[in-house]
């Protein structure tokens, strides 16, 4: 019969209706899925009871693949098959990926392969997406059968660095292995909820992750349940094989060994890492083997030896470390706590140094492999719906950079600022510019400047089919809709005529975190110049209005003006006009209050007119009301 | 007779209930639904309700109303692993047939 797990007062599920959510940490070197069996998060093993599944994927000739250790176990036999470390192609495109001639895979050239980058294996050309997903699929299966059925849905991380196009393509691998995405969280969020810290006292955390072949160091600050990411950094190129490199080298300089087979190296490397791993819970570790070309290898690493040897290798993750935090504006002391992520950071002496740089001893009691799928599950159980009454908080992460849209004069609206919580949804409304306008131009851009020129352009299209109306009159409700993972979409509607047209943003724009970051501090330097132009463009723009004001008055009521008032009113209007091709604020001013001081006599008197004309049309039409009831009300009938 | 958990049943409920940081004990249920008309409800407790009958097993207090007693009254709560699945488990003798997966019953 089915396993039951303890529900939350009020939350058991109806049978077979159980909402099974997992976490998955799909890593560069080995990935997990988790979930919350009995409000306890959980990590999900595979039938050997082996919690990890290595991020490898080997693919046959006969379309068959294998993934995980049986994949690691083909890497070196058969390398051009075998695709490892498969997170670094994300979203990338060829001219991205750097020290492409010492990988053993074929890609294929970007005339081929536009856009994301594909590897030609014996199964067939593979993206890696397709590669993720065979990964995610496994994990999947793994999931199915631990929960005894299908998944509603699976929370998956990516590193915070993840610009749009690498976590869109995280998503459509996702799709593609059948998994539903309930959302995509950053690695060092959800390695803060596996320590309950969105539960803790708001502040600023540092998450100090080192993995098998990467490090990354994030700042987050948390405030009012939500994590924004302040700063990010990292070396993509170091990581706990790093340190079994270290103890290699050590080995063969201690045993005085001669150059080594491949099958040697390979023997002496694992040894290695046994090595390593030893002296995480002993002080001393024995190194013993028998090389195959019969040398025997019989020496102890002490803890102090191995700290020694690694020393540099410490010290090269604390470089990121510093910089992440200039990067917020941050020291030390303004750090509540460090999360310790990734299983290199058992190693004592990386324990050491970073309380040592912290000054406080890091966070390290959950599994550093582990946790950050753990946290996954824990917001895959939420968000499945599976909480317990009155535990209603969701963790939200934030947009990186304002989104708006153009204005008359290159102005930028901002209709969603930076660090908004998403998902989310805001509206704003705006009106034509000119007289019979019948279409309007969105164009949607992102970024913190003032002038549409210093953002980046997301994404352009036309509300069409507006009805005529004087300027002014027409009521276009532009909405901003982000979804849970970052995705945006535009709607424009015109209220009266109900027209519609709207745009959904393509990750292809999305911006790398160096944009991002530098666009925000051009933001900063900036921020005096660009008052001062959106100032004066605003001018040039309320200068425009004006004299397309003054001048469709004359059309219509020109003759309510003498001949000498009418010379002035164009005098002033022309000079209006000089002065808005000036950088001369003052100028354009004085010259507005020209204009408004010609025209004020004027106007007053189409006040006048317009009035009498409403007035006549209202006698008329209460005569014909009186005269005519059945009339009324069929017309009432109709505005109704 | 009564409503017990086995030894095993007992010591992952009270893992959970001390991680879980709060809570009096488990509360088992019935209610009608499912494909063969009853369905098992497992739950933590919050607080004992004025009519609940309760049990101690190992350790851990178990709460049943008394609507569902007559239907679990006898039944042991086991956890076991099959697989890669693990949970708890209802061993009720008042069940005649269940459907295919065991999760709603008869009696």
């Amino acid at each position: 019969m089915a396993l039951l797990q303890i529900a939350e007062p009020g939350e058991s599920a109806a049978p077979h209706q159980h909402k099974l959510a997992v976490g998955i940490d799909l890593g560069t070197t080995n990935s997990l899925v988790a979930t919350v069996r009995s409000g306890l998060a959980v990590v999900l093993n595979d039938e050997l009871g082996r919690p990890l599944l290595p991020s490898v994927v080997h693919y046959e000739a006969d379309g068959r693949n294998e993934v995980g250790y049986e994949a690691q176990a083909r890497q070196a036999l058969d390398p051009r098959n075998t695709i490892g470390s498969v997170k670094r192609f994300m979203g990338r495109g060829l001219h991205d990926i750097t020290h492409r001639e010492s990988m053993p895979y074929e890609f294929e050239s970007s005339a081929e392969a536009p856009g994301m980058v594909r590897l030609r294996t014996a199964g067939g050309v593979k993206s890696p997406v397709e590669v993720s997903a065979d990964i995610l699929r496994t994990l999947r299966l793994r999931a199915e059968v631990a929960l005894g059925g299908q998944l509603v849905g699976a929370v998956i991380t990516v590193p915070a660095y993840f610009d749009d196009a690498q976590r869109q393509a995280t998503k459509d691998a996702a799709k593609l292995a059948g998994i539903p995405v309930l959302r995509l969280i950053n690695e060092p969020t959800a390695a803060a909820i596996a320590y309950g810290l969105d539960n803790a006292a708001e502040g600023v955390y540092a998450v100090y992750d080192l993995g098998g072949g990467t490090f990354d160091i994030s700042v987050l600050n948390l405030s009012k349940g939500v994590f924004e990411v302040l700063s990010t950094g990292g070396d993509s190129a170091l990581g706990g094989d790093d340190f079994d490199q270290r103890i290699f080298c050590w080995i063969l300089e201690a045993a005085k060994l001669l150059p080594l087979s491949v099958e040697d190296a390979r023997l002496l490397l694992t040894r290695a890492r046994e090595a390593k791993e030893y002296l995480t819970y002993h002080g001393v570790a024995p190194v013993t083997t028998r090389l195959n070309s019969g040398e025997v290898v019989d020496l102890e690493l002490t803890t102090e030896t191995f700290g020694e040897i690694s020393q540099t290798l410490v010290a090269k993750t604390l470089q990121p470390v510093k910089k992440a935090l200039r990067d917020a504006g941050l020291t030390v002391f303004d750090v509540k706590g460090v999360v310790m992520v990734g299983g290199a950071t058992r190693m004592p002496q990386v324990q050491h140094a970073v309380g040592e740089f912290f000054k406080q001893d890091p966070l390290n009691n959950l599994d550093p492999d582990k946790v950050v799928a753990l946290g996954a599950a824990m917001q895959a159980n939420l968000l499945a719906g599976n909480r317990a009454p009155g535990d209603d908080w969701l963790l939200l992460d934030v947009i990186p950079l304002s989104l708006g849209l153009e204005t008359m004069g290159g102005l930028v609206e901002k209709i969603i600022p930076r660090n908004s919580t998403i998902p989310a949804a805001r509206a704003q409304e705006f009106t034509t510019f000119r007289d019979g306008q019948t279409a309007l131009a969105v164009h949607v851009v992102q970024g913190e400047r003032e002038l549409v020129s210093d953002c980046r352009s997301l994404a352009r299209f036309e509300l069409r089919g507006i009805p005529p109306m004087v300027a002014g009159a027409a009521r276009i409700r532009v909405t901003f809709q982000i979804d849970a993972d970052g995705l945006l979409s535009v709607a424009a509607r015109e209220q009266t005529s109900g027209v519609e047209a709207s745009v959904t943003v393509k990750p292809s724009y999305g911006l790398s975190d160096d944009e991002i970051a530098g666009m925000l501090k051009d933001s900063l330097a900036h921020t005096k110049d660009d008052a001062f132009r959106r100032a004066l463009k605003e001018a040039q723009v309320e200068a425009q209005r004006l004299i397309d004001a003054v001048q469709s008055a004359i059309k219509s009521d020109g003759e309510l003006l003498s001949a000498e008032q009418r010379t002035r009113v164009e005098a002033a209007i022309i000079k209006l006009q000089t002065a808005a091709l000036s950088e001369s604020r003052r100028h354009l001013t004085l010259a507005m209050d020209d204009l408004e001081a010609e025209t004020k006599d004027f106007a007053a008197r189409r006040m006048d007119k317009s009035i009498r004309r409403a007035l006549a049309g209202k006698s008329i039409h209460q005569l014909e009301a009186a005269g005519n009831p059945s009339q009324t009300q069929v017309s009432k009938g109709e505005a109704e | 007779m009564a409503v017990t958990l086995s030894e095993r049943a007992a010591k992952h409920v009270a893992n959970y209930l001390k991680k879980r940081g709060k809570g009096v004990g488990l509360r088992l249920g019935v209610r009608t639904s499912g494909c063969s008309g009853m369905a098992y409800k497992l739950e933590f407790a919050d607080s004992v309700l004025s009519d609940d009958i309760e049990f101690e097993s190992h350790g851990v207090k178990v709460l049943v109303d008394p609507k569902s007693f007559p239907y679990l009254d006898g039944t042991e709560l086991d956890y076991t692993r099959e697989g890669l699945n693990e949970g708890f488990k209802f061993n009720n003798p008042n069940v005649k047939d269940a459907c295919g997966c065991g999760e709603s019953f008869n009696v």
